[in-house]
């Protein structure tokens, strides 16, 4: 299990040949679109501050733009900070010499990427081994390890197969078998599931979840697709022309949008999935009714649970088992269907 | 020119420095050039030793082997490079002519000088290509004098060659090095530099050193693009072995400048064609082993 998050601390980036002048004039105001048509250079990163969960997913959302691929990078500073810090276990990676960098790379980091960038020249199980040759481990070590991962993600029997004879489903597993066998801490997806089609991206969702119940990696996951950070993000980040504009769990964006343009984005997302049951029960008056579900279940799963067991009411316990509060399917569908918050209160005010 | 009787003469015939400026000033430059040669004779001759060592060596291999080995030999080369069964008959055929026709000695004369400067041009070419990949400042320098080798006409090697190092096989060697080793150099440079961004990324991502990426990246997925190098080089050494025969290097070459100088017509085609056949084999089995480096890219997924 990772034991140490990550740390962005006032994020700059500003891509053009004077980034690091212009830092002063972005913090006190100038507009990306001022920036690039008086000086010409790109406004990347604003001001970034995230505290990335050890053991945890954090998702990183945005449009196309936004900056989420500058964001990753900077993690293992395939792209330099322009200003700022990121800390991992008390390490700020931006001040890491080359060396020390490499080393970081090789045994703290381990990244999947949107167009896969597997070696063409090297077959399945080469790929995979790639990071453990780096780091100079021997072949039969790196091998055992490598054909491990392999079946894990699924693809055992094409070990021997060259990257462009396996459609791009199986291409990004051998990309996730290749970052799982370096088997470092962090963990980069830099929209690492966008190419693929919806049935096999569930899949490579569901076998993410998986592997991190077990694993407990700390794993940065780029998307822009609010139902899978919804389904993958314990924390979700939201990125609008390079500043964080909210964020928090996915219940708290759900439910409470920051502005405008997350209200937008929140409006088509299934909610029953989103909520949990404690946030919608009403405490507990003493009279332990129905079934009893766990206070973090999904209103979805828990509606289920209740239709299986024929029920209408359930009692809602918290870890320990204790009941803590009820709730019933009214309750429940009226969450489901109640657009965001603000708007609810807007229409009671009228 | 009547037009000249109305004209300052300056501006109707060339104004050239006298001829005895000229005359001076080439004599200083050529003296100057012949003695810093003297001056450094033992250099050149500890540079050009080795080459001639290993020339005579592979020459001596080639004529005196029976031509039944070097037969042999070669159609497994050829065929465990192409891994194609019409390229080896089509190897055997050709050899089999020349020898019936006379030339066999003189072709493994020429088969030994090109086989020594496509090793030399792939041992100077390679280092330099990287270097180029690696650098846009080494490229912007290395790549006008690449520009002018390859305009040059190839005879004007000769000279320079001809004053530094003397008449013989190994000024002739030098010569077709300089000139076939271009490609070489531009086509490594390409391939590194073709190599796909994201891929080279996914390397850094990993930890790789430099030197990893070069050898576990870069040179595998830019060997296609340097072997079509090693291809041309080969090409154009086999051109530039018949102009260096005018230096002194024998076999095939030589013949041709004699059939030219005697208006030998039948013997100067024949060897015309025994050169022809020896580029055809080298090109197809080379081309074939390229093609085969890239096996991993024929089976595209739709
Ligand atoms: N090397 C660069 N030089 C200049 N500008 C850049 C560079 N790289 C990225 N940018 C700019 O930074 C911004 C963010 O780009 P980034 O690639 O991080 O977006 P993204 O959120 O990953 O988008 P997508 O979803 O399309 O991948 C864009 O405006 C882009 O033009
Ligand atoms: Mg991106």
């Amino acid at each position: 299990m990772a034991s140490h998050g990550i740390e962005i601390k006032g994020l700059y980036k500003i891509f053009g040949p004077r980034g690091r002048d212009h830092v002063e004039a972005v913090k006190n105001g100038l507009s990306k679109a001022e920036l690039n048509e008086r000086y010409g250079h790109v406004l990347g990163l604003k001001d970034i501050n995230i505290s990335m969960p050890a053991g945890g997913i954090t998702v990183v959302m945005g449009l196309s733009g936004s900056g989420k691929s500058t964001l990753i990078r900077h993690i293992n500073r395939l792209i330099e900070p322009t200003y700022g810090e990121l800390i991992y276990d008390g390490v700020n990676i931006c001040g890491m010499n080359e060396r020390a960098l490499r080393e970081f790379r090789r045994h703290k980091t381990a990244m999947v990427f949107q167009k896969f960038a597997l070696l063409p020249h090297r077959t399945v199980i080469e790929n995979t081994v790639y990071g453990l040759d780096i780091q100079g481990i021997s072949r039969s070590e790196s091998t055992k390890k490598a054909k491990y991962w392999i079946e894990r993600v699924g693809l055992s029997g094409f070990e021997n197969h060259y990257p462009n004879q396996l459609s791009g489903g199986m291409q990004q597993r051998v990309g996730l078998a290749r970052a799982l066998t370096n088997d470092a801490d962090i963990l980069l997806m830099d929209e690492a599931y966008s190419a693929l089609d919806p049935l096999i991206r569930v899949d490579m969702q569901s076998v993410l979840l998986d592997l991190q119940a077990e694993l407990k990696k700390t794993v940065v996951f780029i998307t822009h697709d609010l139902d899978e950070a919804l389904r993958l993000g314990d924390k979700i980040a939201i990125l609008r022309d390079g500043q964080v504009v909210q964020q928090g769990t996915g219940q708290e964006i759900v439910l409470s949008p920051a502005d405008d343009y997350i209200t937008a984005f929140v409006k088509e997302v299934n909610r029953s999935r989103v909520i949990q049951a404690k946030t919608v029960m009403k405490p507990f008056d003493g009279q332990a009714e129905g079934v009893r579900i766990g206070a973090t279940t999904t209103l979805e799963s828990a509606a289920k649970t209740m239709t299986e067991n024929g029920q209408t009411k359930a009692t809602i316990t918290d870890d320990a088992g204790t009941p803590i509060g009820t709730l019933d399917l009214q309750t429940m569908i009226a969450a489901m269907v109640t657009p965001a918050g603000s708007e609810t209160s807007k229409m009671a005010a009228e | 020119m009547a037009i000249c009787e109305y004209l300052p003469r300056a501006l109707c015939r060339f104004p050239a420095i006298s001829d005895s400026y000229i005359r001076q000033a080439r004599q200083v430059i050529d003296e100057g050039f012949k003695g810093i040669v003297r001056e450094y004779g033992s250099i050149i001759d500890i540079v050009v030793r080795p080459l001639q060592l290993f020339l005579n060596y592979l020459e001596r291999l080639f004529t005196t082997s029976p031509w039944t080995v070097v037969l042999i030999v070669m159609l497994l080369v050829v065929y465990f490079g192409s891994r194609s069964i019409r390229i080896t008959i089509g190897t055997a055929i050709g050899m089999v002519l020349i020898g019936v026709v006379g030339l066999w000695e003189d072709t493994m004369t020429t088969l030994a000088i090109v086989t020594v400067s496509t090793l030399i041009a792939i041992i100077i070419g390679l280092p330099i290509g990287i270097l180029m990949a690696r650098s846009d400042r080494i490229q912007g320098v290395i790549n006008p004098i690449l520009d002018v080798m390859q305009t040059m006409p190839s005879f004007v090697y000769l000279i320079p060659v001809v004053v530094i190092f003397g008449i013989g096989k190994v000024p002739g060697l030098i010569a077709v090095v300089i000139y076939a080793v271009p490609p070489m150099i531009r086509l490594t440079n390409l391939g590194i530099r073709l190599v796909d961004k994201e891929v080279l990324e996914a390397a850094d991502a990993f930890g790789s050193s430099p030197g990893q990426k070069l050898w576990n990246v870069q040179m595998p997925l830019a060997l296609p693009t340097i072997m079509a190098g090693i291809n041309q080089t080969i090409m154009m050494s086999l051109a530039m072995v018949v102009v260096a025969s005018m230096v002194g290097v024998g076999g095939l070459g030589r013949n041709t400048l004699q059939a030219i100088n005697n208006q030998f017509f039948t013997f100067g085609f024949l060897n015309g064609f025994a050169l022809v056949a020896i580029a055809i084999i080298f090109d197809r089995t080379s081309q074939a082993f390229g093609k085969r480096l890239q096996r991993h890219s024929e089976v595209v997924h739709g």
